[in-house]
């Protein structure tokens, strides 16, 4: 469970003893965790440990899945996003997602991030829109590489180019907290260093929380890292413990490649 | 293991990619009993490789002859019936004088001369008195001019067995194309007349139009109700116990023999609903519960083929459920969901038998203007003339089965465009 964690950082999201059922089949067994403000967060462990799905119901993924069930809290700011007056697409748009396939829309680059605020009526067309778009696209600086033909269709950039889309997509409609499912599983080296410089470049802005295998990456862009076990956190606490001095002995045995 | 087993493995592996590891296995085994040393160098082949080669070649041999087999009964269909089509785009002419008489007012057969009773066609003839009404300022003058010939004729120029014209009527055809005074034509009957009762008279227009009319209605009811219903099913409903049930109905309807819908579209629509008999609403909405099943089934394998990645990524962007739908899965899922529509339309085009049930198997000669008037469509039409046994029926069937195939094929052939217009990566 949860080792404490000295903060004085303020508390984004805290998730209380989070419960979770596939059918009959318990996946995540009372999850207690605390994502602060302004930094990334890892969670990392071996394949169904159950910690893609724990992302997933921060932004309510989840509710797409008939069989799936919850119980316990995740407070966001303090809010229950699971009480029944929730809007779950307000909350999507306060946390955003990009997942391990790059999924940009088959359409222009420019409506790619047009699209969410639009439907969500932040902007009107025309020139705030056009300045949303550059602005977007600058953040997850893939401007540069894109500017020139915004028009032409967002599938046809190379993959670590589409995942930097989606992240601008994403960032688009000003989330607070980024979820990120193994962003850069899909990525060749360069293009995994590029979206590992933009993470350190958007936590100034954004909380963000990534789902990793890649134990290295971990290491180089979180601040806090979870160590996920057959639906538990085994061990939670800031990176450079985790990976020096881990307080538990599976922790260890996982990051020093004896297990897993 | 030693080196040369290894490097055996490796080859069968590479020359058939679906052995599976027992097989491999036993290849092992085999060479550490020590009876063959092979590498992929040896001459010899190993009776292993040869069995495999000889089961490949066996199954490519049985591919192509069930291939050739099935291009043989084709080109024996197509050239059978566009030979026997091909005629029933001409007619013949002849040039006779014609009296605009008080007589022939009366009765169209004084018209002509006597010897040219049974040459000219009497459906043509037929409608002489009427024509006359119309322009009493011929009244008692004679023209010389190309008149339709009769069916008989017809055939004996086409140099037809069982042609069925007289002998004395032979003699004045012959005598006449020696003069000049017979002529073929483009069939232009054909395409302008409905049905008759002589064949050369008789034409696809009313079945033609009847058809249009039934796959409008058709397409206007299955379409929009089997997508909505698609779109419904596959990305709204929830997966429970009574959407199951919906499911499993639905496939199972798409194999009902075609007749038993007819029988529905009679209870319901004609008997209940007291829609006209024969028309083509009652055959388009009978068509309509027909296709609708198809439409469904394949509207919603074009939705399920759009990629999940996609709808996660609007749903993670805060659309609905609606949204998702509409501007990302339908979009993508456009192109599968006309070809789905096309096909069923296009079987529906070709079906008859549930449009016996609902009196569509008639002779109707003229062209629907509503579509509460009593009508054919063209397999209908078809199947009509097939019955008849006057041999200048057998052409226009061909001809008729022609029409239908060509609309079919171009149908099919826009679906097919439709469908590689999807072929796009996302």
């Amino acid at each position: 469970m949860s080792t404490g964690i000295n903060t004085n950082n303020e508390t984004k999201i805290s998730v209380r003893d989070l419960k979770l059922w596939y059918g009959d089949f318990e996946a995540l067994h009372g999850i207690d965790l605390d994502i602060l403000s302004g930094k990334v967060t890892a969670f990392i462990g071996p394949s169904g440990c159950g910690k893609s799905t724990f992302l997933r119901t921060m932004n309510r993924m989840n509710d797409r899945i008939p069989s799936c069930r919850i119980e316990g809290e995740i407070l966001l700011e303090g809010q229950n996003i699971y009480a029944p007056e929730v809007d779950v697409v307000q909350l999507r748009t306060h946390v955003g997602m990009v997942f391990q396939k790059p999924n940009p829309f088959p359409k222009s680059i420019y409506e790619n991030i047009a699209y969410a605020p639009r439907i969500h009526g932040l902007v009107d067309d025309g020139p705030d829109m056009d300045e949303l778009v550059e602005n977007s696209l600058r953040k997850a600086s893939i401007w540069d590489e894109v500017k020139d033909k915004l028009q032409q269709p967002g599938t046809a950039l190379s993959g670590g180019q589409q995942q930097r889309l989606c992240i601008a997509r994403t960032i688009a409609v000003a989330p607070d907290v980024i979820l990120m499912d193994e962003p850069c599983s899909a990525l060749d080296p360069i293009a995994t260093a590029k979206i590992e410089e933009l993470m350190d470049e958007l936590k100034k802005e954004y909380t963000i929380v990534i789902v990793t295998h890649n134990m290295q990456q971990a290491a180089r862009v979180s601040d806090y890292t979870a160590y996920f076990y057959l639906g538990d956190v085994i061990e939670f606490s800031d990176t450079h413990t985790i990976f020096t001095a881990p307080a538990n002995q599976k922790t260890e045995d996982y990051i020093t490649g004896r297990f897993g | 293991m030693n080196k040369s087993a290894e490097a055996d493995i490796a080859i069968h592996t590479n020359n058939d990619a679906k052995m599976d590891t027992t097989t491999m296995a036993n290849d092992l085994n085999n060479n550490e009993a020590g009876n063959t040393t092979a590498s992929f160098m040896n001459e010899h082949k190993s009776p292993r490789q040869r069995k495999r080669e000889r089961a490949n070649a066996r199954f490519h041999f049985y591919g192509f002859a069930a291939i050739a087999l099935a291009l043989a009964f084709l080109v024996f269909f197509f050239v059978d019936i566009i030979g026997k089509a091909l005629p029933a785009f001409d007619e013949t002419e002849v040039l006779a004088t014609i009296h605009y008489s008080e007589a022939a007012s009366k009765n169209y057969n004084k018209a002509i001369d006597k010897k040219m009773r049974g040459v000219v066609s009497r459906a043509w003839l037929r409608n002489l008195p009427a024509y006359m009404k119309a322009h009493p300022e011929l009244m008692g003058s004679s023209v010389e001019l190309w008149m339709l010939a009769d069916s008989r004729v017809d055939q004996y120029i086409k140099q037809h067995d069982g042609h069925g014209l007289k002998s004395k009527h032979k003699h004045t055809v012959d005598a006449m194309l020696k003069d000049g005074k017979i002529r073929t034509v483009f069939n232009t009957t054909l395409f302008t007349n409905g049905d008759s009762k002589l064949p050369e008279y008789a034409g696809i227009l009313a079945a033609s139009v009847g058809t249009v009319f039934t796959l409008l209605i058709t397409m206007l009811v299955a379409v929009p109700i089997g997508v909505m219903t698609a779109i419904y099913l596959e990305e709204f409903a929830d997966d429970n116990r009574f959407t199951r049930l919906v499911e499993v109905n639905i496939n199972n309807l798409a194999a009902i023999p075609s007749i038993l819908y007819g029988l529905l579209g009679l209870a319901i629509f004609i008997s209940f609903f007291g829609v006209p008999r024969s028309s083509a609403l009652a055959g388009g909405l009978t068509l309509a519960l027909m296709t609708l099943p198809v439409i469904i089934i394949t509207t919603r394998a074009a939705l399920r083929a759009v990629p999940e990645s996609i709808r996660e990524a609007a749903y993670g962007l805060g659309a609905s459920n609606l949204q998702t739908a509409w501007h990302h899965v339908l979009p993508l899922a456009m192109p599968g969901i006309l070809t789905g529509s096309i096909i069923g339309l296009a079987q529906a085009m070709g079906e008859t038998a549930p449009l016996i049930i609902v009196g569509m198997m008639a002779y109707i000669p003229e062209a629907p203007t509503t579509i509460l008037d009593a009508t054919t469509v063209l397999p209908a039409q078809i199947y009509t003339w097939s019955t008849e046994s006057m041999r200048g029926y057998g052409e226009r069937t061909a001809a008729g089965i022609l029409v239908l195939l060509a609309v079919l094929l171009s149908l099919n052939a826009l679906a097919v465009k439709l469908r590689n217009r999807a072929q796009q990566s996302w």
